[in-house]
């Protein structure tokens, strides 16, 4: 069994979906339509051996919507592919990866806590670092961060 | 003589704000029968033959008994706990100074905010706080405790731990040095020393 190249990933991909990833060094980077993106999380893990779910977060691009972000890592042939998905202007739901990858749980609540995004399928969706009154998402580009916390400030 | 009526002694969340705690602590009220019956009490001790020395060196022993067995609440936050921990340790050693870390609130005389006080942590400190009994000391140490520090601005700091507690003595420093802490607690020694001798806390400081 050889190893996987970033090549060889980035046509297995090609070859998929249709869509070319950027390549840089080892890192892969692609966008994916939001109906594709379960099937791509389980096509990185199953057949990209993508098994370290590294991370997951957002960007808020204000009235373009926000988009989510994930990193998956292969590392034991050293390939890094970078998924991304735009939610729609004003849109704040997305499938999970709980299914595929259990580290997904804790990351998705995180985002959820932090930018409002709302994972479909999510087992226990809820505030993880924050308290569960907490109003408003934190790490929206218009939260005001002096919104006021009663009864400290 | 009839006994000294207790007064009921007030708790902070009964007060509006900052303010009003400190006019509370900062004099006693006319009809302080406790006090008024103490002083009647050292009065007649003091017309006995001998009797001012029993009166005033009473009076020291127990000032220096009180401010020497301050025992602040073992409670860390962020970093500056390390500090604090450094203080409490060998080299620096407050116990010379009576100050046993104390893992209860409910033998405690002091807190030591010691780091930045989260929004989410604010009322697990004011529940210790209320856990300790009175007459009760705050030292607010560092940046963070002081004003928010370099998080004053992050969405979820509690800008000044005073917003949530009443605070006695505020060190500064990022994080301040065990020198920096142990000058506070000293100062606090002080305080407490003409708290029980007059009953009232030091006013706050005048702004230059």
């Amino acid at each position: 069994m050889t190893a996987l190249t970033p090549a060889a990933a980035s046509s297995q991909i090609q070859a998929r979906f249709g869509v070319t990833p950027s390549a840089e060094g080892h890192e892969l980077s692609l966008t994916l339509p939001l109906e594709r993106w379960q099937e791509f999380g389980r096509f990185a893990k199953d057949t990209l051996e993508c098994r370290y779910f590294n991370w997951l977060t957002a960007v808020d691009w204000k009235e373009q919507g926000l988009e989510v972000v994930v990193r998956l890592d292969n590392l034991d042939a050293g390939v890094a592919v970078s998924m991304r998905t735009r939610l729609a202007a004003g849109a704040t739901r997305c499938p999970t990866l709980t299914g595929v990858f259990r580290g997904a749980d804790w990351m998705e609540r995180e985002c959820y806590d932090m930018f409002g995004v709302v994972f479909e399928g999510h087992p226990n969706l809820k505030r993880i670092l924050l308290s569960d009154d907490w109003e408003g998402y934190p790490l929206r580009k218009d939260y005001a961060v002096d919104t006021p916390q009663a009864p400290y400030r | 003589m009839k006994p000294p009526i207790p007064l009921v002694p007030a708790v902070w969340s009964e007060f509006k704000d900052l303010q009003e705690w400190e006019k509370y602590h900062q004099e006693r009220p006319d009809n302080d029968k406790t006090s008024e019956a103490l002083a009647s009490i050292a009065e007649a001790i003091h017309h006995f033959p001998g009797g001012w020395i029993v009166t005033t060196s009473t009076e020291k022993i127990f000032n220096w008994a009180r401010s020497s067995s301050i025992w602040p609440v073992t409670f860390g936050l962020a970093c500056c706990a390390i500090e604090m921990m450094a203080t409490f340790a060998s080299r620096f050693d407050v116990e010379r100074f009576g100050m046993v870390p104390w893992a209860s609130p409910r033998h405690s005389d002091l807190m030591i905010v010691s780091g930045t006080v989260t929004i989410k942590m604010a009322q697990m400190l004011k529940r210790i706080y209320e856990q300790m009994p009175d007459i009760k000391w705050v030292i607010s140490m560092g940046s963070c405790a002081n004003s928010g520090g370099p998080f004053r601005h992050g969405y979820h700091v509690v800008k000044g731990v005073d917003r949530v507690v009443p605070v006695d003595v505020y060190v500064p420093g990022c994080p301040p040095t065990p020198d920096s802490l142990m000058y506070g607690l000293l100062r606090l020694q002080e305080q407490v020393a003409q708290f029980q001798k007059t009953g009232t806390r030091p006013a706050p400081a005048e702004p230059a």
